[in-house]
């Protein structure tokens, strides 16, 4: 069975190790706070000027002044800093970032990352995105293997416009986690009940297969 | 060295049709509310904004784009504003996008003195259109320039008679960078001291950079997105 939001946000939890400073995107990667390993500390950064994001608020404690990047409420944890979006962005482009977690239309074989514009459709704007990419030294791509009219994801090159350039390292999908090599993409785990074949049918691009592949262990 | 107007109507006189504007925040977060308000009473037209978003359909920016008061925008991201994704995709506003960082290091380098510096976001991307390209490190790099305004419109938690600034939380975003990047900033403040009030640990943003401070008055910080856990 392929995973839900939760469960790709728990896999790609278990990507974090102690001591990280995270940058979670808008979506399934902002879920993945809810699973942080127990016994690991990981800071949280937001782009919009925090270090140390919180839980939600309760609603009588919610501040307008206090928000993540994705202008939802949040709250701040002890120990936690503020600061403006020049400073915020010398985090991130001077590699202080261990990992950025994001969403995408599509991820190419090469690394390659569209995630921001539909043309003639959708134009929202790349907000961080492509500071993100250019510069966080792990980038993991979360999201669904195919979109919603059953189209592959995971493609051979980009149709849409970049946001980056052979910059992604793993993607974690409801079907598997594939890491993009030199060679291209690579299976390296299945999610529970899905098969090397229905993968491979669900990845436009040349998946790499060697031996037997493991399922994501979850528990 | 009093720098105190009445109100923002007082704080607005100056500014003409076709200027070029800073704005504050991010999403409605940090905002010049009350600047914004006065930019809409005024009718001033043809305005080039520099702001990381637009606003909503009937809140911030959003209220000048409706009336169609904006010429031009130089954003990074204008998700969550139908009006404005209505006006790009048919043409009837000039849009630039950028990606955030770049944006804000475009207006801190304008605001220091620093016409061009390199980054790598957006290479291989059509942000890297008609920039020149280089290699640092092994890494490619673009081109971006310093960004400056004719008026930069800055919201302040609070203020001294000076000028001097502190922000709250995540209300400084692009505050900060901005009110040293524009030849006459505006400050709205919610609490306006006395100079030599502010503890000058705490100051972030220097009075040098102020022209005008003023203090706001019915501030509605409206949430974009109110999540609570409960």
């Amino acid at each position: 069975m392929a995973l839900d939001k939760n469960g790709i946000a728990k896999r790609i939890a278990q990507e974090l190790e102690d001591g990280y400073y995270v940058n979670l995107g808008i979506g399934i990667p902002t879920l993945v706070a809810n699973f942080i390993p127990e016994g690991i500390e990981v800071t949280l950064q937001s782009e919009n000027g925090l270090l140390g994001i919180g839980p939600f608020p309760k609603k009588a404690e919610a501040d307008p002044d206090l928000i993540n990047a994705g202008k939802q409420t949040v709250t701040a944890l002890p120990g936690s800093a503020f600061f403006d979006s020049a400073e915020s962005f010398a985090m991130i482009r001077g590699g202080h970032i261990d990992l950025t977690v994001l969403g995408a239309f599509e991820v190419a074989e090469n690394g390659d990352i569209s995630s921001w514009k539909i043309p003639g459709k959708m134009v929202k704007g790349m907000g961080g995105a492509m500071d993100l990419v250019a510069a966080a030294k792990n980038i993991i791509v979360a999201t669904t293997h195919t979109d919603r009219n059953g189209k592959s994801k995971l493609i051979k090159k980009c149709t849409l416009p970049l946001t980056g350039v052979g910059c992604v390292k793993k993607i974690v999908t409801d079907m598997a986690v594939v890491e993009v090599t030199p060679q291209g993409f690579k299976l390296v785990e299945r999610a529970p009940g899905v098969s090397v074949e229905e993968i491979k049918n669900a990845t436009e691009g040349a998946l790499i297969v060697e031996g037997d592949i493991p399922e994501m262990n979850l528990s | 060295m009093n720098k105190v107007v009445k109100d923002a109507k007082e704080a607005i006189i100056g500014m003409s049709d076709g200027c070029t504007i800073m704005l504050g925040g991010f999403g409605l977060c940090g905002i010049p509310e009350n600047t914004i308000n006065a930019l809409f009473d005024a009718d001033i037209q043809n305005i080039t904004c520099i702001s990381n978003n637009a606003g909503v359909d009937d809140w911030g920016l959003g209220r000048l784009l409706r009336k169609h008061q904006l010429k031009r925008i130089i954003a990074s991201y204008v998700g969550e504003n139908k009006e404005f994704e209505r006006q790009l995709l048919e043409g009837e506003l000039e849009v630039d996008l950028i990606p955030q960082g770049t944006l804000a290091e475009r207006i801190r380098a304008g605001g220091a003195g620093i016409p061009a510096f390199f980054v790598p976001a957006g290479y291989g991307t059509e942000v890297q259109e008609g920039k020149e390209v280089r290699e640092f490190n092994g890494k490619m790099h673009l081109m971006e320039m310093g960004l400056t305004a004719d008026y930069a419109l800055v919201k302040a938690w609070k203020g001294d008679t000076h000028g001097n600034l502190i922000y709250r939380a995540t209300a400084n975003n692009f505050n900060n960078m901005m009110a040293a990047a524009g030849k006459i900033t505006i400050a709205e403040v919610e609490e306006l001291v006395p100079f030599g009030e502010l503890d000058p640990n705490y100051i972030h943003t220097p009075g040098v950079y102020v022209q005008r401070i003023f203090k706001g008055v019915d501030y509605e910080k409206r949430i974009e997105f109110l999540t609570t856990s409960d």
